[in-house]
């Protein structure tokens, strides 16, 4: 068995009054995928902000590699990917420039990777054209144009297959299971009707929060 | 230490020292007040520029103290708010901010009150006035942003924000309004206490002060418990409290 | 399944260092402007116009202009920065590059100071630029408008880092324009009272390098301490959102 790289313990999260969830613990191992699931409003989208420490406004504890991650959060920061539902595409710029100002604080990559990763997602051809000349899956497959160069081995991934096709859908499922097998970790949200084999899940809005 | 501290954050502990503390500080500072008001309106003597109108310190000098140093307690809670979240530092701040308006808007207006004699007009870009009122911008700046913000926990902590980087801001605002003011008026008649004020002037001037200090610190609790009580009226200490006053 | 496969932890040292990520950062900004070149032009725009109301409004003599000119381009200069101000982050909000941001590794201040520096090359600086032209139509003498270009060179950076505070305070609210003047008019006070002080000084034949000095050290203040009360506001907005 090895190290969880995200543990949480005990988490509690309260929003305008109302209780989203309390007591929820559960572990991210590397290896895994884990789809976070629940009907509307249960606060599925608010987890994953907690997890990537983009919300604040919650209680317990969240273990980065064993330790306490405000301690340790350069390398956490470091160390995950987080992709939200607005996925940081500035519609005025290109895919290749979005992709290029995307990875520059994260990793250095060369232009000929961000345009292979570009072809990799479907978009060979619109390189360069402005984002807000493309469709709306087409912008959602520049923010996922990063899982194919992204190397943190935690990615928290938010309403991921919104907006894209069906092969596209496809493509993205074998894409998370390849990075599982490459010893990633990845927890994701979705409405799409995802079953990995192997794959965890962590439901809420249930009377109890459990892990299965 | 840490349990008192555990306690000082706990709103319910803080309604019942507050219940037991209120009509000792009313009392005390109604006294106060009345007797520096009193002695300062009738029985002080006369100033031997101003006459009679300079008497309007004892109410105008008292609120414009505590309208600038409730300002920087406010500053003070807001360090405890965003260090140690602390809930009844918001609660403080957000019980207070419209205490400071109003005392600042007070000064204001009894200095101009006091201008009309003293310098035959109603406003004078004085460097104090003038400082006064940025601190009445300052003040309604701060209660603007925590009524638009929905969120009561992210209310606080952004008007945490504010305020620590307005009481940076308040030494700096007024040494350049000073200095605007040097520029500008080079020989203006100071509003200042002069040095040798007299003990039959200062002593009323102190028992106002501190009435009204202290009359302050019954108004904050006033004030705090309502919020407390707003915040907390889903816990059980709130309910029973209030089928209690109800039975 | 894969228990004995595990990832590469990075170490937590920067593998991208504090530099280059700010230099992405400010120039993506830059890149964004120009590709909507209207924007860069309309806080121009706005302070010509502003500046053209004051002969209109209260008096075309020369004598008026050549004592107010000064005051008249700074009020204009600090409007049309602070009218700028609402875009800083709401872009960046609305399409999540501002999540991405402070998830960087890198220190948020740090990365708000380059968005911050961006901000002012983009809608500061050309006003500094556009600075002597109205600095003559105000009857300005030519001392004058060196020392005004001066100071709004020092200053609007100033007006740029403090309204950064604003603007990531107001991020995500209604009517966050009109909150956030609120919020940071009084803030900007001492930079226009030594802003204009400086000119009239100047024009009364005083030396002014202490002045100058003095807006040197409202700037460096302004540098190291507003863009850790930005990032602070950044995450409470956020974390709100």
């Amino acid at each position: 068995m090895s190290e969880p790289l995200l543990q949480a313990v005990d988490l509690e999260c309260e929003r305008d009054a109302r209780l989203l969830f309390q007591n929820l613990s559960f572990s991210i191992l590397p290896g895994t995928v884990t789809r976070v699931e629940g009907p509307n409003g249960t606060g599925k989208t608010t987890l994953l902000r907690i997890l990537a420490g983009l919300n604040d406004a919650w209680s317990g504890e969240l273990l980065w590699c064993g330790q306490a991650r405000h301690q340790n959060r350069e390398s956490f920061l470091r160390n995950t990917l987080y992709i939200g539902h607005r996925p940081g595409i500035k519609p005025l710029l290109t895919p290749l420039e979005n992709l290029r100002a995307l990875m520059a604080p994260r990793q250095p990559v060369p232009d000929q990777v961000l345009l292979q990763a570009l072809a990799g997602t479907g978009l060979a051809g619109y390189e360069h054209v402005p984002c807000r000349n493309l469709s709306a899956g087409q912008q959602r497959r520049v923010a996922l144009a990063r899982l194919l160069i992204a190397d943190e081995p935690l990615w928290l991934l938010d309403e991921v297959f919104t907006a894209i096709d069906a092969a596209g859908v496809q493509a993205i499922e074998a894409l998370l299971q390849q990075r599982a097998a490459e010893g990633g970790a990845v927890l994701v949200t979705t409405h799409h009707d995802l079953d990995l084999p192997g794959m965890k899940r962590i439901t809420l809005g249930g009377e109890v929060n459990h892990e299965r | 230490m840490w349990q008192f501290f555990h306690k000082l954050g706990s709103p319910k502990w803080f309604f019942g020292i507050a219940t037991r503390f209120m009509p000792w500080l009313l009392a005390a500072g109604l006294l106060l007040l009345a007797a520096g008001i009193v002695w300062g309106l009738g029985f002080a003597p006369k100033d031997y520029l101003q006459g009679n109108s300079y008497r309007i310190i004892f109410i105008h000098v008292p609120t414009a103290f505590i309208a600038q140093s409730i300002y920087i307690m406010m500053a003070s809670a807001a360090v405890v708010t965003l260090v140690w979240r602390m809930k009844l530092a918001d609660v403080f701040v957000k019980a207070i901010a419209p205490v400071g308006l109003v005392l600042t808007f007070l000064s204001l207006f009894t200095g101009a009150v006091w201008g009309k004699p003293t310098w035959g007009t109603w406003w004078v870009w004085d460097a104090r006035l003038t400082s006064m009122l940025i601190l009445l911008f300052l003040y309604g700046g701060a209660i603007a942003l925590d009524r638009a913000i929905a969120d009561e926990k992210s209310a606080a902590r952004a008007v945490a924000v504010l305020l620590l980087v307005g009481v940076v801001n308040i030494p700096i605002i007024q040494y350049s309004v000073e200095w605007w003011n040097t520029l500008h008026q080079p020989s203006t008649f100071k509003l200042t206490e002069k040095p040798s004020m007299p003990a039959e002037m200062w002593v009323p001037l102190l028992l106002s002060v501190l009435g009204l200090y202290l009359l302050f610190g019954w108004l904050a609790c006033l004030r705090m418990k309502t919020e407390i009580l707003i915040r907390e009226q889903k816990t059980r200490w709130v309910k029973e409290l209030v089928l209690a006053g109800r039975g | 399944m894969n228990a004995e496969v595990r990832p590469v932890i990075k170490p937590a040292t920067a593998s991208v260092g504090t530099l280059a990520a700010m230099l992405a950062v400010f120039s993506r900004d830059v890149r964004v402007a120009f590709r909507q070149r209207q924007d860069l032009l309309n806080p121009l725009l706005f302070f010509i116009m502003v500046v053209t109301l004051f002969p209109l409004g209260v008096s075309p003599e020369v004598a008026f202009l050549k004592q107010s000119g000064a005051g008249i381009l700074w009020v204009a200069a600090l409007l049309s920065v602070l009218l700028s101000l609402d875009h800083l982050f709401r872009h960046d909000f609305d399409d999540g590059t501002l999540e991405q941001l402070i998830l960087q590794p890198q220190p948020l201040f740090l990365l708000i100071l380059a968005k911050t520096a961006a901000h002012w090359v983009l809608t500061g600086l050309p006003l500094v630029l556009l600075a002597p032209v109205l600095g003559v139509m105000v009857h300005l003498d030519g001392n004058s408008i060196a020392i005004l270009c001066l100071t709004l060179l020092i200053g609007t950076p100033v007006l740029s880092l403090v309204g950064a505070i604003g603007a990531a305070l107001t991020l995500g609210l209604r009517s966050a324009g009109v909150l956030l003047s609120l919020l940071i008019i009084p803030l900007y006070i001492p930079v226009l009272i030594f802003g204009t002080g400086t000119v009239a000084a100047a024009a009364e034949g005083a030396p002014v390098a202490g002045y100058v000095a003095l807006m040197g050290a409202f700037l460096m203040l302004a540098v190291t301490l507003a863009p850790f009360a930005a990032a602070a506001a950044l995450r409470i907005s956020l974390s709100n959102s």
